[in-house]
């Protein structure tokens, strides 16, 4: 099977390249993309990729294959064409190969005070949420910050340091609608600018590539008719 | 929170709703003056000229050009705020559209007024 590689070492690089690798796999194999990676590692251990869990639980494999974000350890080789080209996750700088620089992506999601806001004081044990205030929280909670889905949005690749992004997005949707959560008006009015949300377009390529199958365009309508409800 | 001083509203969901019911209202304008020449007399200038001479033509005309120049505003400088990285040109091509879309609307207020 072929494979084509993004590389780029700053170091020795003037430019990054593209490097062809060939791998025995037999047909039929259920070998994932990450599997791949680590093969091409042992023959070439000057390739560069972050990579850890390889269950799709702690989000630091996103890559870009055949043009489509998503995590490397749970792509099948049997669903890709070869050749297979992989590269980094589009819109963030580089540092090597296929390890990107997430500091953006980061900020934007510590922008959104990605932690309960509670004013009250605090009960003896905890607090309570009945069975349907937790259920709120389902389809919310579950992102693992993989970064698939702001890296494939264009809004986010054109005005990264100003619009939140799906990811963060999705968590701020996730605070707003904590029933523990007591922040919701001062949540509102940090994103009631022209981009933190109103970026957001509607191009939906965010629901289109994540590996958790969460949905930030649904829960970006549900932040902006928020506001529209504070508004009127 | 962003701040930004040349978009028309004052916030993201303000100018987001002016791009919607500035929409509504170009959508019905449209029908309004197809219905016109579709089911209206011939349009002779004396007919045309009568048609705009209705006050409540005027107004909805004058409201159709407001609904136009701050659809424009809006549109043109999201364009241009996703597109154009250099501040220089940036401020200089939002600074014309801003004034086209300024001078449109009295100009047209001026030739409405005037029949
Ligand atoms: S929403 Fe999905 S794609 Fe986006 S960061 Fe979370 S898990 Fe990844
Ligand atoms: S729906 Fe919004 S957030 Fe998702 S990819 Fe499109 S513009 Fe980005
Ligand atoms: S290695 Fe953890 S999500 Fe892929």
């Amino acid at each position: 099977m072929k494979f084509q590689v993004y590389r780029y070492n700053p170091d020795t690089d003037k430019a990054p390249y593209m490097k062809d690798y060939e791998l025995d796999i037999p047909a039929g194999s259920d070998m994932m993309v990450l599997d791949a990676l680590m093969l091409l590692k042992e023959k070439d251990p000057t390739l560069a990729f972050r990579r850890s869990c390889r269950e799709g639980v702690c989000g630091s494999d996103g890559l870009n294959m055949n043009g489509r974000n998503g995590l490397a350890c749970v792509t099948p080789l049997s669903e890709l064409k070869a050749p297979i080209v992989i590269r980094p996750l589009p819109g963030l700088p580089v540092i090597r190969d296929l390890v990107v620089d997430m500091a953006q992506f980061y900020k934007q999601y510590e922008k959104i005070k990605p932690y309960l806001l509670n004013d009250e004081p605090a009960p003896a044990r905890e607090r309570l949420q009945s069975p349907e205030e937790r259920a709120e929280l389902d389809g919310l909670y579950e992102c693992i910050l993989c970064a698939c889905c702001s890296t494939s949005c264009p809004s986010f690749w054109w005005n990264p340091e100003k619009f939140v992004g799906p990811a963060g997005l999705l968590q701020a949707y996730r605070f707003l609608a904590d029933s523990r959560d007591t922040a919701t008006a001062e949540r509102l009015a940090d994103l009631d600018d022209a981009y933190s949300v109103f970026r957001c377009r509607g191009i939906m390529n965010c629901v289109d590539v994540c590996p958790k199958g969460l949905n930030p365009t649904h829960a970006i309508g549900k932040v902006r008719s928020l506001l529209l409800k504070n508004a009127v | 929170m962003v701040k930004q001083v040349t978009s028309l509203g004052r916030s993201g969901l303000h100018d987001w709703m002016i791009q919607r019911v500035s929409a509504v209202v170009l959508a019905a304008y449209t029908i309004f003056l197809l219905g016109y020449l579709v089911c209206g007399p011939d349009v002779t200038y004396e007919a045309w000229r009568e048609f705009f001479g209705c006050l409540y033509v005027k107004l909805f005309t004058l409201i159709a050009i407001a609904a136009l120049a701050a659809h424009a505003w809006i549109g043109i400088w999201t364009v241009c705020t996703d597109y154009i990285k250099c501040s220089c040109i940036r401020m200089v091509v939002q600074s014309a559209s801003i004034i086209a879309c300024l001078v449109y609307v009295a100009w047209g207020a001026l030739i409405v007024w005037g029949v």
